[in-house]
């Protein structure tokens, strides 16, 4: 089953910053196929994540064409894209962004909230989430009185709650210490490994990289080195 | 999103930031309560003075000697130098029924203030020299005992009826004072009756005086020459006709004196008009009132704007969050115009019963200083204080709550 989940062609993005234009991607193509776990590498500057909001459908492109997960996104209004995001797409960010004043489990069940369907099942399905990720003691805690590591978890528990078609990971073990890094890596490619969600890992990290199936490098807004 | 999920995101946000919150809501509350207690204090002052004007009777005209003072064309005062005393023959001829058919009852006045005595207590109190139609035109009863008749005033009869302050001052009781003597201006009298009280009005109490007979009080108490009298109240035949009668007096009375118009060396005051005259004032008193609150609730609302400015700036980065989530722009916009609308409600709702405190100690403070003010807090003013504060929640907080909506999820994320 090689289905395409990501299908971008010949993505442009141009910012406009007073005078000067500044061309984030030049002509960027890129498939992912699901289930696959790609590591995206590239110095700052270089682009990746404007890439990375525009996969993550937070931004439009200036250019080119957006397949998601058999959806063409290219068009989509705010209401359109906030719905895909919702529905297909969980993010994992390098500082966590969990809301401080409420609990693991409202912060998990926050993308449940915001959902279409029923949210009669909302905290059945946050406290599941939260299990997968091995926090089933920690449901009433708030973010402060967790670790580094026990946070993200909670944030990886809040992108998989709707079960999302991809992961997307942005310097996920970035403001953690090494094990507690090695341990949410582990649990990311479970989660690719298991339920054949699909995994993009932004990272400057070679160690982390090396971990995905295949890393591809972005230079100046288009691809430098894609092995498949 | 589900309401009560907004409901609940919007109370952990509001607790988040106690002081904030009940700061930002104080603005709400004094303004509410500001609008609320001038309203109702400007009602109950409208109230008091229309009913110490109801007590003295809506169809009642009062005609008193000389002239306003009125500012001529040619400059100065035109003080009418000739003045003519009203008479009890005055009083006679306006119970004319060809000349005068809107005049139901006639009562003419001595007035003056005299020392009286009992009990070996003196007091200076306001002593009425009247005849038997004053009771009914002046709505002046009795609580016991009885008043006087036509008889006792043709002989001279020394009987006196008394305003419970009084008997209050005098022997310190409000009932059994019917068969005692008093002493007024040196003189003996009887007391036959007591007046039931009318209770402080805006132009003193009324409770503090006596009423004899006018022929006794000419022989005894308040001297003036001949017939003359002070005053002389009149009452048409009803509170429509007052106008009327008040032409048929000017007429009736400018014969009488020989004047033309425009030389009247006598007065016609109008109790309706008096009536008109101060709730217009009263009126527009609260009026004035309740717009300079309505500022102070105003700047409660700016309070608010300014408060979720600074809270949209915070939680950027919560918004970015929430949309990467899949928070539409209007899920967010109803989350902040949600939780500036429950800070104006509540704030309204608790400004409410501040006003109402308010009002009601200012009311008595005034009724310990002797004057009867009943502050009214009208449905109306509460409605109107609720949907302000709620209309200044929402027009206040509709553009932070705008600005957070349409930020861009990419920068809000990014934002520190």
């Amino acid at each position: 089953m090689e289905e395409t989940v990501i299908q971008a062609e010949s993505l442009t993005k141009i910012y406009r910053m007073g005078e000067v234009e500044v061309q984030a991607l030049r002509g960027l193509s890129l498939q992912v196929k699901r289930g696959e776990a790609l590591a995206i590498m590239g110095p700052s500057g270089s682009g990746k994540s404007t890439l990375m909001s525009i996969l993550g459908c937070l931004d439009r492109p200036s250019g080119g064409s957006y397949v998601l997960d058999g959806e063409n996104v290219s068009g989509l209004t705010d209401d359109q894209l906030a719905s895909i995001r919702n529905r297909k797409i969980g993010f994992i960010f390098q500082s966590f962004n969990l809301l401080q004043r409420t609990s693991a489990l409202d912060n998990v069940e926050l993308p449940v909230s915001y959902s279409n369907r029923s949210t009669n099942d909302g905290r059945d399905r946050a406290a599941n989430a939260l299990k997968a990720v091995g926090l089933e003691n920690r449901i009433k805690h708030r973010p402060a009185e967790l670790s580094g590591g026990e946070q993200q978890r909670v944030a990886i528990a809040r992108a998989l709650v709707n079960e999302p078609a991809i992961l997307m990971a942005d310097e996920p073990t970035g403001n953690l210490d090494s094990k507690s890094g090695q341990e949410i890596m582990d649990l990311l490619l479970s989660f690719n490994r298991d339920r054949n969600t699909t995994l993009l890992i932004i990272t400057h990290d070679p160690r982390i990289a090396a971990q995905a199936q295949h890393t591809i490098k972005i230079r100046d807004g288009v691809i430098e080195e894609d092995p498949r | 999103m589900k309401i009560r999920r907004v409901l609940l995101e919007m109370i952990s946000s509001l607790r988040a930031n106690k002081l904030r919150t009940g700061l930002t809501m104080l603005g709400i509350v004094i303004g509410v309560a500001a609008v609320i207690s001038m309203l109702s204090i400007g009602q109950g002052a409208q109230n008091s003075i229309s009913a110490s004007i109801n007590s003295i009777g809506t169809n009642l005209l009062f005609l008193s000697a000389g002239s306003r003072p009125t500012f001529g064309g040619g400059g100065g005062f035109n003080f009418n130098r000739n003045i003519k005393s009203l008479t009890l023959a005055d009083a006679q001829a306006l119970m004319d029924p060809y000349q005068a058919p809107a005049i139901q009852a006639v009562a003419p006045v001595l007035q003056g203030e005299t020392s009286v005595g009992a009990n070996g207590q003196t007091t200076t109190t306001t002593v009425y020299g009247v005849t038997t139609p004053y009771f009914s035109i002046r709505n002046e009863t009795v609580s016991e005992g009885a008043i006087f008749n036509d008889q006792q005033v043709n002989t001279h009869a020394r009987v006196a009826i008394i305003g419970i302050d009084v008997g209050t001052t005098l022997w310190g009781q409000t009932s059994d004072l019917v068969g005692k003597t008093i002493l007024i201006n040196s003189q003996t009298f009887t007391i036959i009756g007591t007046l039931i009280s009318k209770g402080g009005t805006s132009f003193g109490s009324a409770d503090n005086q006596i009423i004899i007979p006018l022929t006794s009080a000419r022989d005894r108490v308040i001297m003036r020459t001949g017939s003359n009298v002070d005053s002389i109240y009149v009452q048409a035949t009803s509170a429509n006709t007052t106008s009327e009668a008040s032409t048929q007096i000017s007429d009736i009375m400018r014969l009488r004196h020989r004047v033309v118009v425009g030389k009247e060396d006598f007065t016609v005051t109008n109790q309706a008009d008096l009536l008109s005259t101060a709730s217009s004032i009263t009126g527009i008193l609260s009026v004035f009132l309740g717009g300079i609150a309505a500022i102070s609730l105003l700047v409660g609302g700016i309070g608010i704007m300014n408060i979720m400015l600074v809270s949209v700036a915070e939680r950027t980065r919560e918004i970015g969050l929430r949309k990467a989530v899949g928070a539409r722009n209007r899920d967010i916009l109803t989350q902040f115009l949600a939780e500036s609308s429950f800070l104006s409600l509540l704030g309204g709702l608790l400004g409410i019963v501040l006003g109402w405190l308010i009002s009601v100690i200012i009311g008595k403070i005034a009724t310990a200083l002797g004057t009867a003010l009943n502050p009214a807090v009208s449905i109306n003013a509460i409605l109107l204080a609720t949907l302000f504060s709620i209309a200044v929640g929402l027009f206040f907080g509709i553009y932070p709550a705008r600005r957070a909506a349409n930020l861009e999820p990419v920068e809000a994320l990014r934002s520190e």
